[in-house]
């Protein structure tokens, strides 16, 4: 358990940092559905019905307005200031509910000497 | 108001993400790396501790805790539209390796941050990537541009692999850092060509 200690009633800024537990963010899921997935997994947008958005917590309409484009899950959760816990809780849901789909990140760089090779220049003209 | 994006996932596909590590002790530099080649953004991680990290995680007193929340360094490095590199700065300390798996899948490889007064804080990052069999290489962080002992002595000391580069750096500096990065992926490229005996 983690302890949020306030220690006067001047917290609620941003500097403060969250003012409910993660799990109040995840409708009280604690752990991701189906396979783990990668930090550097692409989330995309697979559908965006105004049916569905009710059901969703609004941190979950917020990744479904940013994926449009397919976006990191490290990016998701920088961007939207949430631990990476929970934003891989959160978009797991979208994924059961088929709003998502997550495109697993390629291990790259590893095995790939031409990509490694593209690093080393990228990196050299910054 | 329901749309297909599956035209989108073909940038999906084409983007690569290149994942290096920066660790270290407290206070060795990762976040002054981090910072000064790459827009740096702090990131949260809310973690369960698994069975995995109660092997290493001694939880003696604090048996009731299931979650811990760690801030790590983030910092981003677009080489082109499709390629980019992300650096994690990541605690040092033995307590947090539950999240190094997660990070180190698939990374390119590591800076070891090293601070010659406190040598012995990089041991377990160390040990920890020779372990994976990560490439790794040490970057001396030289704060006030004076050098206490060799490189040399420095890889003896660490009892590093001999192909394991050993740089002096100041974190603070933009190319100093920068071909810190640039001699971590050069040596990946020679450990991927297997020319050089580990």
């Amino acid at each position: 358990m983690t302890a949020v200690q306030p220690t006067d009633r001047e917290w609620l800024d941003q500097d403060a940092g969250p003012v409910v537990r993660p799990y109040a963010l995840t409708g009280g899921l604690t752990r991701p559905s189906g396979q783990r997935f990668d930090l550097l997994d692409m989330v995309g947008v697979v559908r965006r019905s105004a049916e569905d958005m009710p059901r969703l917590a609004p941190e979950q309409a917020e990744v479904l307005r940013r994926c449009q484009i397919p976006a990191p899950l490290i990016d998701l959760a920088a961007d939207l200031d949430l631990p990476v816990g929970v934003i891989r809780i959160l978009v797991s849901d979208l994924r059961e509910r088929g709003l998502v789909s997550i495109h697993r990140a390629q291990p790259a760089g590893v095995g790939d000497l031409k990509i490694l090779q593209e690093v080393v220049n990228g990196l050299q003209r910054l | 108001m329901a749309y297909n994006v599956s035209d989108r996932e073909t940038a999906a596909d084409s983007l690569t993400a290149i994942k290096i590590l920066v660790a270290g002790g407290f206070g060795a530099g990762k976040t002054t790396l981090v910072g000064s080649v790459s827009e740096i953004r702090p990131l949260r991680t809310e973690e369960t501790l698994t069975e995995r990290s109660d092997q290493v995680d001694s939880l003696y007193g604090v048996e009731q805790k299931s979650t811990t929340t760690v801030a790590m360094d983030f910092g981003r490095i677009t080489i082109h539209s499709d390629l980019v590199v992300y650096l994690f700065g990541t605690p040092g300390q033995q307590r947090f390796w539950f999240m190094w798996d997660d990070l180190a899948y698939g990374a390119l490889g590591a800076v070891v941050m090293a601070d010659e007064r406190r040598l012995a804080d990089c041991f377990p990052s160390v040990d920890y990537f020779e372990a994976k069999s990560i490439p790794f290489v040490v970057a001396v962080n030289c704060f006030d541009g004076t050098r206490r002992n060799s490189l040399e002595s420095i890889t003896r000391a660490l009892n590093l692999a001999s192909d394991v580069p050993v740089i002096a750096c100041d974190a603070r500096q933009r190319e100093s850092s920068r071909d810190v990065l640039v001699a971590l992926a050069q040596h990946a490229i020679a450990r991927q060509q297997g020319r050089r005996a580990a």
